[in-house]
């Protein structure tokens, strides 16, 4: 394999490659040791504090499995109601008349410039003073809530950056059979879009379900990083060892999202049915909203 | 409506103080870490790279919540690494900004590398048929050049991390969204005066941020 970078090692290159590679995993290993025998002294290896994830069945089904069952429904209500209501924003942002463009681009930039967590902690609000949701509901509303708002203007700017993706010539076409500006968007314009749009809104799924975790921290929900305070006052201040397992439920779900986002990307760029234009979850450009981590 | 302003009760402008320190040193720290990860990832030892890939999935996958509370809960308080931090609200700030940096990171580091690949080849071909090494052709001829084609991704980098210090607030951190919690609850009759006043402040932080660096963008792009 040769790169841009650097060539095809030869031999003193090859023996320099090892030289490195065994002093950065000296160096791993060091800070390895470091971290494995401080927990050590703090008594964080002990089996007692690892094994009820694999032992006890208890854990899982009263803490970890419910957990991450109000993750994904959240994230998944979360996307249900935001994939509609980002698609009619990011329609009515190109839209030929000011009176609907411009208060929609208010309203898009607005949510979009504004941290996720800010739209939670006002939604909960919002909820104790003018609903009469029960209290144990409530963290769930506000949390979708909050990833709605946030999230249909960051889908308006992908379905938006979707329609502007195709070519020209499609929206001539349509125009010169006499399509009408709905039958054109309807017909034309946003099955291709679609294409073009589903990596980047498979991606935004992975920033719903990061951001679901917030509402665990500061609103009480009861999603999968909550239960880390269950888990550590019925098992014995096994803070480490349960925040291990929680990252790598969160990880697996993530990265198994990405993979599929990556695949779906190849997939359209590939496919000759499509005009092979992929909007970039991050091809945005920098507004005050930016950003999509 | 606004009367809270005037109450005395709250210092506004401290906690979004707290705001801008926290993305100052969060920002600086990841473009090094991010950097140094990037430079890992592009380079000629298999090891680092897949240290690096590694590491940028892991990191990137996980909820940055996940992150800070683990530095917090982990590190700070079950392992009684405080950084050098001698109150709760110290270490508090540097587990926060030790977290922002760690996750950060792996998005500067996405960042450079789709500016790296905006380098023709032709020019590290060059550099390395001018007997320049791998470190010296990163360094010298792509790095610089990569930065520039990156300040668009850059900036939506430092716009979300503007708006990621709020999660500095799960761990306690005193900055604007915690002072937020406080007064919707304290003030809940002027529940949107409070919202409206705290988005404003956030809209003064990023927008700014965006324009100045979206000129900045346009002014150092490589015209190719």
């Amino acid at each position: 394999m040769s790169s841009v970078l650097y060539d095809e090692p030869g031999p003193k290159a090859k023996a320099r490659n090892i030289a490195y590679t065994v002093g950065f995993l000296v160096a791993l290993g060091l800070v390895l040791w470091w971290v494995l025998s401080t927990m050590a002294d703090k008594d964080q290896l002990a089996a007692d504090k690892w094994s009820p994830f694999v032992k006890d069945s208890k854990v899982w089904t009263t803490f970890l499995l419910p957990g991450l069952w109000e993750t994904v429904k959240a994230a998944a209500l979360a996307l249900v109601i935001a994939l509609p209501l980002g698609a009619a924003l990011g329609i009515g942002r190109l839209s030929d008349h000011a009176w609907v463009r411009i208060p929609v681009g208010a309203v898009v930039e607005f949510f979009r410039a504004i941290p996720v967590l800010l739209l939670m902690v006002f939604a909960f609000q919002a909820f104790v003073e003018f609903s009469d949701l029960e209290s144990e509901i409530r963290p769930l509303y506000a949390v979708v809530t909050g990833l709605v708002l946030y999230n249909a203007s960051v889908i308006a700017e992908i379905v938006r950056a979707g329609i502007l993706s195709l070519p020209r010539g499609q929206t001539d076409a349509a125009q010169a059979i006499g399509m009408r500006k709905g039958q054109m968007m309807v017909y034309v314009l946003l099955p291709q879009a679609v294409t073009a749009m589903l990596p980047a809104l498979v991606s935004q799924l992975v920033v719903i379900v990061k951001d679901t975790a917030l509402g665990g921290a500061l609103l009480g929900f009861t999603e999968l990083l909550y239960q880390n305070r269950a888990i550590t006052a019925n098992y014995g201040a096994n803070t480490i060892a349960a925040l291990t397992v929680i990252s790598l439920i969160f990880i697996l779900l993530n990265f198994a999202l990405t993979s599929f986002a990556s695949w779906l990307e190849k997939r359209v760029r590939r496919g000759k049915k499509s005009t092979g234009a992929v909007v970039a979850q991050d091809s945005v450009e920098a507004g005050a909203g930016g950003g999509v981590l | 409506m606004f009367d809270f302003l005037d109450s005395g009760q709250y210092d506004l402008l401290d906690a979004f103080w707290v705001t801008v320190k926290l993305t100052v040193y969060s920002a600086i720290g990841s473009l090094i870490w991010g950097t140094l990860l990037a430079g890992m990832r592009v380079g000629p030892v298999p090891m680092m790279r897949a240290f690096g890939t590694g590491y940028v999935n892991v990191v990137r996958n996980t909820p940055l919540t996940v992150v800070v509370v683990a530095c917090s809960l982990g590190l700070a308080s079950t392992m009684g690494i405080t950084l050098g931090g001698e109150n709760f609200e110290d270490i508090g700030f540097r587990m926060a900004v030790l977290g922002l940096t760690a996750y950060t990171g792996t998005f500067v580091c996405e960042a450079l590398r789709s500016g790296i690949n905006t380098v023709p080849v032709g020019q590290a071909e060059a550099a390395r048929a001018l007997g320049l090494s791998f470190f010296q052709v990163l360094t010298l001829v792509v790095l610089p050049q990569a930065f520039r084609a990156a300040v668009t991704p850059l900036t939506n980098v430092l716009i979300a991390l503007t708006k990621n210090t709020t999660v500095a607030s799960a761990i306690g951190v005193a900055e604007a969204s915690a002072l937020m919690k406080t007064m919707v609850e304290n003030e809940s009759d002027a529940l949107f005066a409070v919202f409206a006043v705290f988005a404003f402040g956030f809209i003064v932080l990023t927008l700014p941020t965006g324009l100045l660096l979206g000129w900045v963008a346009k002014r150092v792009a490589v015209k190719r």
